[in-house]
């Protein structure tokens, strides 16, 4: 490899792509070729840094001067000013919330202080479309050590000891699946990586394979070579092209190298690589129904057992994990079980990646210890509340898990704590809501989308949770009574006891977790017809405070429906029956005299 | 259902995209995306075609097509719009944004306008919930909306 005296790293994730990065990537290149530097210093499109927020970002190594938001127009004075006169552009550093002071080390801002990040140990760091770079971060060694140091069965005992448990929501020990799969006898297995990433708000796994693919794929090979497969498949989503053009790359690369096909690294082990689209099913992400979609079928899920690892894609034996379970593996082999289990909690070892969002100041991806508390991750990390507002609850889990409050700000966050609160880790999704969000409104959000979602084979699912959709609708209109809110609770355990897979299982866990949590805001929607956040467009009275109305007639000019009455000059009222709840007086007033009751 | 004509050099080039998976049924699912690329969308009479390469009954191509929420039986518009209704986008006030297109181009969601130049269509995540609520216009990504800004953007395409 060349050697330049610096790098300037350009974040590439789909975020950043979204703000022009592409643009500010070639405008930087330009410009370094003009100078004549392109012999000295390097431009990379690296994968996602994770703090989103600020993107897109510009890293420039070795002094690891962070700058964040920069646009195409930012190029020249990074340039003229960094590289070559070697003074930062203060303008463009981060800049400390409460000191108000300019910090130009990631290390040292609070988004990243806390982090520990293993999975995302090289998004952000380097070209994912370039194996050297992977490799001259020991990439590949770990394969190579379990090619020719190892026996199957020892690097099995060795995830067995290192704790790791699948990624994917279920949380179950990676080794012994592992274990389990490599007995079952069969002539061809495969080994599958799930990156059919659904959940709506996480997007770890597509960060991990845009920023790092070989990760991804020495770890399969791995799993390869412990169960006995030489068969790989990547089942991802078709929404995420980029995604899959690196993925693609780095298989290309792989094979180039002799890290996949026959005889890897001169031993008897032969393993490759396939993909598979999906095509916008949820319930995809379970194993069974995921392994009918790759067959080319229906994406309808079976009842377990048999288990994939006994009899999978084509019913032969078929290891399923997901992404963000594989991109630990090669660096748990690398360092070793004991420094793996020693990271983390007493039942839940390393770390996890959580996708941040919603009503919080810094958006973005992050990786930490698992144990780590939600209000470090929430005020630490995600820099607290956005505009002042009151924290309300942070759902986790997708549309499988539930909404947690302050009371369970400081229980450390793993797979056990988030059952025993009532919700669940699933891949690692976290929106974060305020006073404004209605909790019957987020948990009626939830059941449309499963609703859409449910694949329609068993009862409870399909027609359980249309109920349950229909229920809540109710309350949000104000024509729900109390016994409304008792049936939503039976209903629920109902679908949670009998549906056949995962989703339907969980599908009730969003109800029943705000009802637990927030059950006053239920009961206010019944007895009071009241929305507290304003949200429930029915249920909103449109009132006009006689003390501040002047009488200049926007309102009563702008209401579509004629609802508003008043002398020029003289107070105004709305006329209840008539109004549409539709906010034009809300709009037009200067006088700040129309309210939201 | 109304017959439509397809042309026969794309009827050829949907035939060489079976071949090129060995008319393999288990490969279904990748020729319809491809079938989706050429065509704009996955028309009766595509399945047809497809059904009869791959030896597989027309049901069978057509229970797939229909489970699958990225598959569409319903040509979309030259500037098909997507809202992204992941739940960051959601709980920073997507519906809204909906509700605006809806108003501005004057259809509802799954239709397309008269002219055939916009589509409306709700999709769960981009994963690019840094810039939420998002929009995508065809592969263009836009983030950070507000309502006001969702006329701008159809002004932008209706040049």
């Amino acid at each position: 490899m060349a050697k330049y005296k610096m790098h300037l790293l350009v974040c590439g994730g789909t975020a950043c792509h979204a703000s022009e990065s592409e643009r500010l990537l070639d405008t930087l290149k330009t410009i370094i070729a003009d100078k004549g530097l392109d012999s000295e210093v390097q431009v990379i499109a690296t994968g996602c840094f994770g703090f989103c927020e600020k993107g897109p970002i510009v890293k420039v190594m070795p002094d690891n001067t962070f700058y964040t938001q920069v646009t195409p127009d930012d190029a020249r004075e990074i340039i003229e000013e960094h590289i070559i006169k070697g003074r930062k552009v203060n303008r463009l550093l981060y800049l400390n919330p409460e000191s108000k002071e300019h910090v130009s080390d990631s290390k040292h801002m609070g988004f990243y202080k806390k982090q520990l990040r293993i999975a995302l140990r090289n998004c952000g760091f380097i070209d994912p479309e370039n194996i050297d770079e992977y490799i001259s971060r020991d990439g590949y060694e770990a394969l190579a050590k379990c090619l020719t140091e190892m026996t199957p069965q020892q690097v099995i005992e060795l995830m067995k000891k290192s704790g790791l448990r699948g990624r994917g929501g279920g949380g179950f020990p990676t080794g012994l699946k592992w274990e389990i799969t490599s007995k079952s006898v069969s002539d061809i297995k495969y080994v599958v990586c799930n990156a059919d990433e659904g959940d709506p708000g996480a997007f770890m796994d597509r960060s991990i394979l845009e920023g790092d693919p070989h990760s991804v794929i020495e770890a399969m090979a791995i799993c390869g070579y412990c169960i006995g497969a030489s068969n790989g498949l990547v089942y991802i989503r078709a929404e995420y092209p980029l995604a899959i053009d690196r993925l693609k790359i780095a298989i290309k690369q792989a094979r180039e190298y002799g890290l996949l096909g026959n005889g890897i690294l001169g031993t008897g082990f032969n393993f490759d690589i396939e993909l598979r689209y999906g095509a916008g099913a949820f319930v995809c992400g379970e194993e069974t129904a995921l392994i009918h979609s790759m067959e080319g079928k229906r994406g309808e899920p079976t009842m377990k057992p048999p288990f994939p690892s006994v009899s999978g894609y084509f019913e032969k034996p078929t290891n399923v994990n997901n992404v963000e379970t594989f991109a630990n593996v090669p660096v748990i082999i690398n360092k070793g079980a004991e420094w793996y289990s020693a990271i983390g909690s007493e039942k839940s070892k390393g770390t996890k990646v959580f996708a941040l969002a919603g009503k919080i100041n810094n958006v973005g991806l992050i990786e930490v210890p698992m144990g780590t508390t939600l209000r470090e991750v929430i005020y630490e990390i995600g820099g607290g509340i956005r505009n002042g507002k009151k924290f309300k609850a942070v759902q986790t889990g997708g549309p499988s898990g539930g909404c947690l409050t302050e009371k369970h700000l400081d229980t450390p966050i793993d797979y056990d704590n988030l059952i025993a609160s009532g919700s669940m880790m699933g891949s690692g999704g976290m929106i974060v809501m305020d006073e404004d969000d209605c909790m019957v409104s987020v948990a009626k959000f939830y059941l449309e989308f499963t609703v859409e979602e449910s694949c329609g084979k068993c009862t409870p699912c399909r027609i359980g949770n249309k109920r349950l959709h229909e229920i809540l609708d109710k309350l949000t209109k104000g024509n729900g009574t109390m016994e409304d809110i008792d049936r939503l609770k039976n209903l629920s355990k109902v679908i949670k006891d009998t549906a056949l897979c995962g989703l339907g299982q969980t599908s009730p866990n969003p109800v029943l977790s705000t009802i637990d949590n927030f059950l006053d805001e239920y009961v206010e929607h019944v007895t009071e017809k009241k929305c507290r956040a304003g949200q429930c467009k029915a249920l909103m009275q449109y009132t006009i405070i006689p003390d501040n109305c002047v009488g200049c007639t926007a309102c009563a000019r702008n209401c579509p429906v004629n609802a508003i009455s008043g002398e020029r000059k003289g107070i105004h009222t709305i006329n209840q029956e008539v109004c549409i709840k539709c906010g034009a007086c809300l709009e037009k007033c200067k006088f700040n005299a129309v309210v939201i009751k | 259902m109304a017959t439509i004509k397809l042309s026969a050099d794309k009827i050829d080039e949907l035939k060489d995209v079976c071949k090129s998976f060995n008319n393999e049924k288990g490969e279904l699912i990748n020729v319809l995306h491809k079938a989706q690329g050429i065509f704009g969308y996955l028309p009766a009479e595509v399945q047809e075609i497809i059904a009869k390469e791959l030896n597989i009954s027309v049901a069978h191509v057509y229970g797939v097509v229909s489970f699958y929420s990225f598959f569409t039986m319903l040509p979309k518009g030259e500037h098909p719009i997507s809202i992204c209704l992941g739940t960051a986008c959601y709980v920073r006030g997507a519906e809204k944004i909906i509700e605006e297109f809806k108003r501005v181009l004057n259809i509802a969601v799954g239709e397309t306008t008269n002219d055939g130049k916009f589509s409306l269509a709700c999709l769960r995540c981009v994963g690019a919930c840094g810039l939420a609520p998002v929009v995508l216009v065809g592969d263009k990504v836009y983030g950070r909306l507000s309502p006001d800004s969702v006329k701008d953007i159809v002004a932008e395409y209706s040049k």
